[in-house]
């Protein structure tokens, strides 16, 4: 197991290294206007000296070692255009524990409400008019289905006019935390009570599960202590990615309220051509969901002995 | 846990039939029945006139929900191309004009001119409410929003086969090689693991950079990086069939790679793969949702879904505006939940498991 999880963690470095370098030429193809806010104005040894102050007139394989130098340090270089000269890491420092506040809270909620849903659900599919099974169903598709944008909007507007909180939100208001969670768990809860759902139905379907039935154990006990945990298996694998994906916040909710996190910080960088902060920001979202897989697969085979991760790699 | 306690009404049923059966006394008659000669039953061979697709189709019509939905998308799709063709102002971009009593700007009561007729002036027809001439309503420009919804939704669906077809293509095409070439497989998967960690917003930006804005480099983008999760889709299912005794038999028998691919493989997949295309149209409406969101994608003399919704976005802190943003939204959601609905029925109905019964 160690050395599987060793090897793992030296392949995901190779990758690392080869996801950056390609960001990183990616950048370079951005056109010179944008990196400064007056290019018209400029003269042309303006624009000579600003390129160079940002160190993108070396050859490339110059510059991405010169990057990898700085990291090796443990310095990602300093932001030019989010915030002049301030450090990557202190940007990204001053964002992630609220944008991980809310993510965490918000999956938390999740969690306690979408799996509880789903053995609902899967139980519901045995009773006569499947009710529960059919509102559960007609909840997760609107949610699957309609683009997040659309629901976080209406969610938004009429959650604020019919409760009567801010629209925007405010650290220090407690109201307005209360709609953001909520939004950004719609989502989580959907997911996770489909998957559980939908596994617990096939597990109920084998042979053991019609045992204790014939057994005449209460379907209750069946649900709880043969399929629930049998069905929860392939679910762990999501969760360890669940958790740390809510450090990237969600772009729309954080932008629909406002909220200073880590969610359009991408997307903004990208757009000032701030590159010393994407490719922060890219290593460390990269670092994360490999890390997020790695961790998946090993919470897995922690709770189920039948699955061995150091044999070769099978269907995943 | 009283949650929980629910009545299961399955196993309810087959103990109170098993009951039944118990308690009755049944006469000998009713318990053997002698089979007669028939001649023919042992010519009968072990024919049997089942078909995929016939079952398939059977058990999709069962699924009354989705029917409702496919006869619904349908309707949709044969009006939003037939549209065009009506018999009304056909040019989504127009822009309208129209006659308005000109009001006193503090008392907004109409200012009349000397001969005490109120003075009338040709505007833009701006932010008009949905009303007999217009039926959803102007935009803040002056376009009637009808027929833009239409044309938006006719290029937003145009975008979203586009991008399921070389979705589906490039995804089937690699995913067989990585999951079926085992040499490939090792390299495969790590070009995964690179290009999956390449931020898509990246790559849209570069892309509207280099290119020019529009349809084409929107579908360009989407496809640059969607198809990676079919490719994956494709691989884990190839994995997990292609070492099965029956592919192994084919291979002792003497067929080709390629035969095995096209006749064993191929047709296991082609449920999957279909239900992968009827999902890949919602998710690419609500990609380019969020691209137009960034304020990248489609310029806005083209309308998209995306970019409609993106519009009613911006006005919609006015209460009396709102209708900008819901009746795109409405639709948008009817075809999103339409194609998800439908790939979902299908998926099911595909399974042969589902065909007993």
């Amino acid at each position: 197991m160690t050395k599987y999880i060793g090897k793992r963690l030296l392949r995901s470095l190779l990758t690392l290294f080869i996801i950056i370098t390609i960001v990183f030429a990616l950048l370079r193809f951005m056109p010179i206007e944008g990196y400064f806010q007056n290019f018209e104005k400029m003269s042309e040894n303006q624009i000579k000296v600003g390129l160079q102050q940002l160190g993108v007139t070396d050859p490339l394989p110059v510059q991405v070692a010169n990057f990898w130098q700085g990291l090796v340090k443990g310095d990602l270089g300093v932001s030019h255009k989010y915030r002049v000269n301030t450090p990557v890491i202190d940007i990204i420092a001053q964002k992630v524990p609220l944008s991980l506040t809310i993510g965490m809270t918000s999956l938390c909620i999740a969690l306690l409400i979408g799996l509880p849903l789903g053995i609902f659900m899967a139980r519901s599919t045995r009773s006569r008019w499947k009710i529960g099974d059919k509102l559960g169903t007609i909840f997760v598709v609107v949610i699957q289905a309609v683009p997040s944008a659309v629901y976080h909007l209406m969610i938004q507007f009429y959650g604020t006019d019919a409760l009567g909180f801010s629209m925007f939100f405010k650290p220090d208001d407690p109201s307005t935390w209360i709609l953001p969670i909520l939004s950004l768990s719609l989502g989580n809860i959907a997911y996770y009570a489909m998957w559980l759902r939908r596994y617990m139905v096939d597990e109920s379907n084998k042979d053991y599960v019609k045992l204790a039935r014939a057994k005449g154990l209460p379907g209750a006990v069946i649900s709880r202590r043969h399929v629930f945990r049998n069905a929860f298996v392939p679910l762990v694998q999501f969760i360890p990615t669940s958790i740390i994906l809510t450090l990237m916040g969600s772009l729309y909710v954080e932008s629909l309220y406002s909220i200073p996190g880590m969610g359009g910080l991408l997307v903004n960088a990208i757009q000032l051509q701030d590159n010393t902060l994407v490719q922060g920001l890219v290593l460390i979202y990269a670092s994360i969901s490999i890390l997020g897989l790695l961790a998946g697969d090993i919470l897995m085979a922690i709770l189920d002995p039948r699955i061995s991760l150091s044999k070769k790699e099978g269907g995943r | 846990m009283a949650f929980f306690r629910m009545k299961d009404n399955k196993t309810a049923a087959l103990a109170s039939s098993l009951e039944e059966r118990v308690q009755r006394q049944y006469t000998p008659e009713e318990l053997f029945d002698f089979a007669p000669y028939d001649p023919n039953a042992g010519e009968r061979g072990g024919y049997s006139n089942y078909s995929y697709w016939r079952s398939t189709l059977r058990a999709f019509r069962k699924n009354r929900t989705a029917v409702f939905f496919l006869l619904l998308i349908v309707a949709t799709l044969l009006f939003t191309f037939l549209e065009p063709f009506l018999p009304y102002e056909p040019e989504a971009n127009t822009i309208y004009w129209m006659e308005k009593a000109e009001v006193d700007m503090w008392t907004l009561e109409p200012l009349l001119d000397e001969a005490g007729n109120p003075i009338v002036k040709t505007v833009r027809a701006v932010n008009e409410k949905p009303a007999d001439r217009f039926w959803f309503g102007t935009n803040s420009i002056g376009q009637d929003l009808w027929s833009q919804i239409w044309s938006g939704t006719r290029t937003s669906l145009g975008i979203g086969f586009a991008v399921a077809c070389i979705d589906a293509l490039l995804g089937i095409l690699i995913g067989v090689l990585w999951g079926y070439v085992r040499k490939l497989d090792f390299l495969f998967t790590e070009l995964y693991n690179v290009f999956d960690n390449v931020p898509q917003t990246l790559l849209v930006i570069i892309i509207s950079y280099i290119l020019r804005p529009g349809v084409g480099t929107m579908i360009f983008a989407m496809c640059l990086t969607s198809w990676l999760q079919t490719a994956r889709f494709v691989r884990n299912q190839v994995v997990i069939i292609r070492d099965r005794d029956y592919n192994l038999a084919s291979r002792c028998l003497g067929s080709s790679s390629w035969r095995i691919i096209t006749r064993n493989l191929l047709p296991y997949l082609v449920s999957i793969i279909t239900m992968r295309m009827a999902l890949a149209i919602p998710a690419a409406i609500g990609n380019e949702v969020f691209i137009n969101y960034i304020g990248l994608g489609v310029p806005p003399e083209t309308p998209t879904l995306g970019n409609l919704v993106e519009a009613g976005r911006k006005v919609m802190m006015e209460p009396a505006l709102r209708y900008q943003l819901f009746f795109p939204v409405i639709i948008l959601s009817i075809v999103t939940i339409s194609f998800y609905i439908i790939g979902n029925a299908f998926a099911d109905a595909a399974d042969p498991k589902n065909h007993v019964n």
